[in-house]
């Protein structure tokens, strides 16, 4: 290595402010200087997964990206452990197209569990080499070498030793790896080394600081609102203010008084551009346009009819997912049909600020700072956008505004690039409130019906439940083609609308059982603010919502327990053991229906439990609620989660990751919907899209970490979300003898629920 | 253009700029701070907080003019990695943030919170809190630690 450092090299080629200053393999860098290296990092070599520096900390590049969830630690961790060094000589680069592979970005809770693989493996293969090499330098045995926190020294004699940045530092390892030639999440490699067996860890599974909070608390990390450059100039996106409206007229002289604007028009693209901030927010807000109606023109159903409508249409598609046993012949024989459905609403990701993106677009190469957390989708999708090739574009993930899965950053960093290389200069873009909640890609609004045959003694003997709603996939979860964003929308490019859901996923070993989705239209084709894509968990809250109602409403009709109700019908020893352990922690009490337990003044208390599979992660949540039928209000005051999700690598940074799941869940299930008019979003803002705040924070996650060491890592950051609408509206039932069969549970809508059934 | 003056984390400071800029401009722009951030523009989240005189204050709608001859704090005022204010000390050990967008707001809110009520109660965190947003749900984290700060100022179990 040249001792060239990251900072030194980002200097030399003029970004003046980066977010990250730690120093990437020299193999990785241009040597020329240029922002872009024109090579892409090639997944079948070492040297593109880690390097040791001089100084003998470990340089580890990663795919993937940290979105608070103790991830960066927690792949430290693991390539310490492999590497025999002390977590803290691990440093990584995540999210950075120049200097990682393409592992997908933030995909799917799969950081650990797929992200990790491939560091893993290069970190044992790493150590292997290094340990050759230190044979051949002490003139010893392979089999007589030991290494502690880097320094290799023949067992027993701790004189004769050798630091792995003797042996290396700096240095390219020049060794092949065999990659599987997957690109995103399933890229992996595989090495000559054998990793550790889990018995030998000393490291994972212990509860290692994360080294991102510093940086957070004391204000001294950038964000990618942060990024600066010089020349840099301010952006603002002028969306249609109604459904399916076109550009008109622009009265370009309606923003001339404001000092240095230009106005940028192509198609339905249309931007204001300054070189103060403030300045393009003034003009974005004095810029008069003319709107026209579609022809005919668009209509929405409204969010009141929205639920009619998914019930009405036609489906598009349907996929039976599970199908065994003849369903429809065991109906005909039932002593009983339960049948229910379950609404679910359109939800924001409203993201904490609206997105942001920086790009540096020249003539033939581009860099973008994104918030995506899918950067290398970035780096494609510019590349097409700007018909670059995409060794010459360059994508750099800095911590955005919050991120849960295919939000506004994607549209941004599309928008940012498009711009900056239509005006010659570094452009950054930041969207308003408003498009931060009515414009990002929303979370699918589902209507699903369910039916269940009961014999004669309470049998379930056949199971029928159909998930329907809008795609989840109405634009692609990623932004690889432009296509997929706002901005090649604006631009006429061909639609990419694609037809997707999700079943309930579980272990129910009803005997004639049938899972299927239906996805119907979107409410409107192209550039839309009510488009639908991946919200946290996709699908997750929305179908276990209602499956894991119906579950307890059978529960109920068949006059037994919840908790038992399910111990009988599961099937995989997993999840038994998740119910199982969530009811011991909770000090469950079995009882068949609701038991309106009374609190102080009108207060009704409840339990619910809930259950799903998410990949090979299972989950149990109980939540213990208080209904206030005079205020309409519900506090989930304490939750009980039973979490296996295979071994476990940093315990603290899981439990925070399951405790952040419980209240953005507990958040979607009792406040939040996008209203809409015929014509109009009306959830704008924080004031019309509330989210959960302090007040309404539970007491009490108590967490049950099972932690089986034999299971490969499966994922955390989603599949704890999944049961907490049905364990609170279960919980509800409990309380107060009533089913909440559509969401949010507004105090309103429990007002209005608990009065019906007065 | 008329000149703003005011007092920035201690230091007098002098900005030529419109008087009706949101102070959020002026710090992020004019002045290169990287805190406070924008969230929502309408002073709904908290993640633009400083502290005008000791108080807090949404700047992403407060004008520039009307800290003229005040006292601005942010949160690089408020404390320090080798002198942290209570409540940054106490998010650190409780690894509160997730994403931390709102980290800023919660931090210059809480700090003003707890010079006036060191001792407050769980409820009246809750009730005095009201009006941050957390996108990620790291309240659990948060109470955690508003607890543990106030340990730290009424000379509780040190940490």
């Amino acid at each position: 290595m040249s001792g060239f450092s990251r900072r030194e090299f980002l200097l030399a080629s003029g970004a003046l402010v980066v977010a990250v200053s730690t120093p990437a393999p020299a193999a990785l860098l241009a040597a020329d200087g240029a922002l872009v290296s024109g090579a892409l990092p090639a997944p079948g070599e070492l040297d593109s997964w880690l390097a040791i520096l001089p100084d003998g900390s470990v340089q580890a590049c990663f795919g993937k990206m940290d979105m608070g969830h103790a991830l960066e630690v927690s792949i430290a961790q693991i390539v310490a452990e492999e590497l025999d060094v002390a977590v803290s000589q691990v440093a990584l680069v995540m999210g950075d197209t120049m200097t990682t592979c393409n592992q997908g970005g933030a995909s799917g809770s799969t950081g650990i569990a797929l992200g990790a693989k491939p560091l893993r493996n290069a970190a044992a293969e790493a150590r292997r080499l290094l340990l050759q090499a230190a044979a051949r330098s002490l003139s010893a045995d392979v089999g007589e070498l030991e290494v502690r926190e880097g320094v290799v020294s023949i067992r027993g004699r701790s004189t004769a030793s050798v630091t792995y940045a003797a042996l290396i530092g700096g240095q390219r390892f020049n060794a092949p790896v065999e990659w599987n030639k997957a690109t995103g999440n399933g890229m992996d490699i595989k090495v000559q080394a054998t990793p550790k067996h889990p018995s030998q860890y000393r490291l994972v599974g212990t509860s290692v600081p994360r080294r991102d909070v510093a940086g957070k608390v004391f204000g001294t990390r950038d964000f990618v609102t942060d990024i600066r450059l010089p020349g840099l100039l301010h952006a603002r996106m002028i969306r249609p203010p109604k459904a399916g409206q076109t550009i008109a007229h622009v009265d370009e002289a309606s923003v001339a008084a404001l000092p240095g604007v230009r106005v940028v028009h192509e198609q339905e693209l249309l931007a204001v551009v300054a070189e103060h901030e403030w300045t393009a927010v003034q003009a974005a807000r004095a810029l008069a346009v003319t709107w026209a109606d579609s022809t005919p023109p668009t209509r929405w159903p409204g969010h009141e009819q929205l639920h009619a409508r998914l019930r009405a249409a036609p489906a598009l598609k349907r996929e039976v997912t599970l199908n065994h046993g003849d369903v429809e012949a065991v109906f005909a024989t039932a002593t009983r049909v339960i049948e229910a459905e379950y609404d679910w609403p359109l939800q924001s990701h409203a993201s904490m600020g609206p997105a942001c993106a920086v790009a540096d677009v020249r003539a033939d190469q581009a860099t973008v700072w994104t918030g995506s957390q899918k950067p290398h989708a970035v780096r494609d999708g510019v590349a097409k956008l700007l018909a670059l090739p995409p060794e010459r574009v360059r994508a750099v993930w800095v911590m955005g505004p919050g991120s849960y899965g295919r939000n506004d950053a994607g549209d941004a960093a599309m928008d940012a690039a498009w711009l900056s290389g239509r005006l010659g200069h570094p452009v950054r873009v930041q969207g308003t409130r408003w498009e931060g909640t009515a414009w990002d890609p929303k979370g699918p609004a589902c209507a699903h019906r369910a039916r269940a045959a009961l014999d004669a003694s309470g049998n379930v003997i056949a199971y029928d439940f159909t998930a329907r709603g809008l795609s989840r996939v109405g634009v692609m979860f990623h932004e690889a083609d432009p296509r997929d964003t706002l901005t090649g929308m604006a631009l006429g490019m061909p639609l990419n609308s694609d037809l997707g859901l999700g079943a309930p996923a579980e272990s129910y070993g009803f005997a004639a059982k049938r899972l299927a989705w239906e996805v119907v239209a979107p409410l409107q084709e192209r550039y839309s603010p009510l488009r639908t894509s991946h919200l946290r968990d996709p699908l997750g809250p929305e179908v276990h919502f209602g499956s894991e109602q119906f579950i307890d409403e059978l529960a109920a009709a068949a006059h037994q327990d919840p908790v038992e109700f399910r111990l009988r019908y599961l099937t995989a020893p997993r999840d038994l053991a998740v119910v199982r352990a969530a009811a011991e922690r909770a000090g469950w009490t079995p009882h068949a229906g609701p038991r309106r337990e009374r609190g102080p003044g009108d207060v009704l208390k409840g339990r619910g439990i809930s259950f799903a599979q998410r990949s090979d992660t299972t989950v149990a949540v109980i939540a213990e609620v208080e209904v206030s039928p005079s205020t309409g209000r519900i506090w989930a005051r304490r939750f009980v989660v039973a979490h296996d999700c295979g071994l476990v690598i940093n315990p603290r940074g899981l439990t925070q990751t399951i405790e952040g799941n419980i209240v953005q869940g507990l958040s979607r299930t009792l406040f939040e919907e996008v209203h809409f008019d015929a014509e109009q979003v009306l959830s704008v803002d924080w004031a019309s899209y509330p989210i959960l705040e302090l007040a309404d924070a539970p007491e009490t996650v108590d967490v049950v970490l099972i932690n089986p060491t034999q299971a490969p890592p499966s994922g955390a950051g989603e599949p704890t979300m999944r049961c907490v609408p049905a364990a609170v509206a279960n919980a509800f039932y409990d309380a107060t003898g009533v089913r909440l069969r559509r969401a949010p549970f507004t105090a309103a809508r429990v007002k209005a629920a608990l009065k019906t059934h007065a | 253009m008329p000149t703003v003056r005011f007092q920035l984390d201690g230091a007098p400071v002098s900005v030529d700029v419109a008087p009706d800029t949101p102070l959020l401009y002026v710090l992020r722009e004019q002045l290169g701070l990287s805190n406070p951030h924008f969230g929502c523009g309408l002073a709904q989240c908290g993640a633009c907080t400083v502290h005008l005189d000791g108080e807090p204050l949404r700047a992403c709608v407060a004008p520039a003019a009307s800290v003229e001859g005040h006292a601005v704090t942010t949160l690089r005022g408020l404390g320090s990695p080798e002198h942290p204010h209570p409540v940054q000390q106490a998010w650190l050990e409780e690894q509160v943030p997730q994403c931390g967008y709102c980290v800023n707001g919660w931090l210059m809110t809480a700090a003003a919170l707890l010079k006036h009520q060191p001792k407050a109660t769980d409820a009246e965190l809750r009730q005095g809190l009201a009006g941050l947003k957390c996108r990620c749900g790291t309240h659990l984290s948060i109470l955690r630690a508003i607890k543990r700060a106030q340990l730290m100022i009424n000379g509780g179990a040190s940490t």
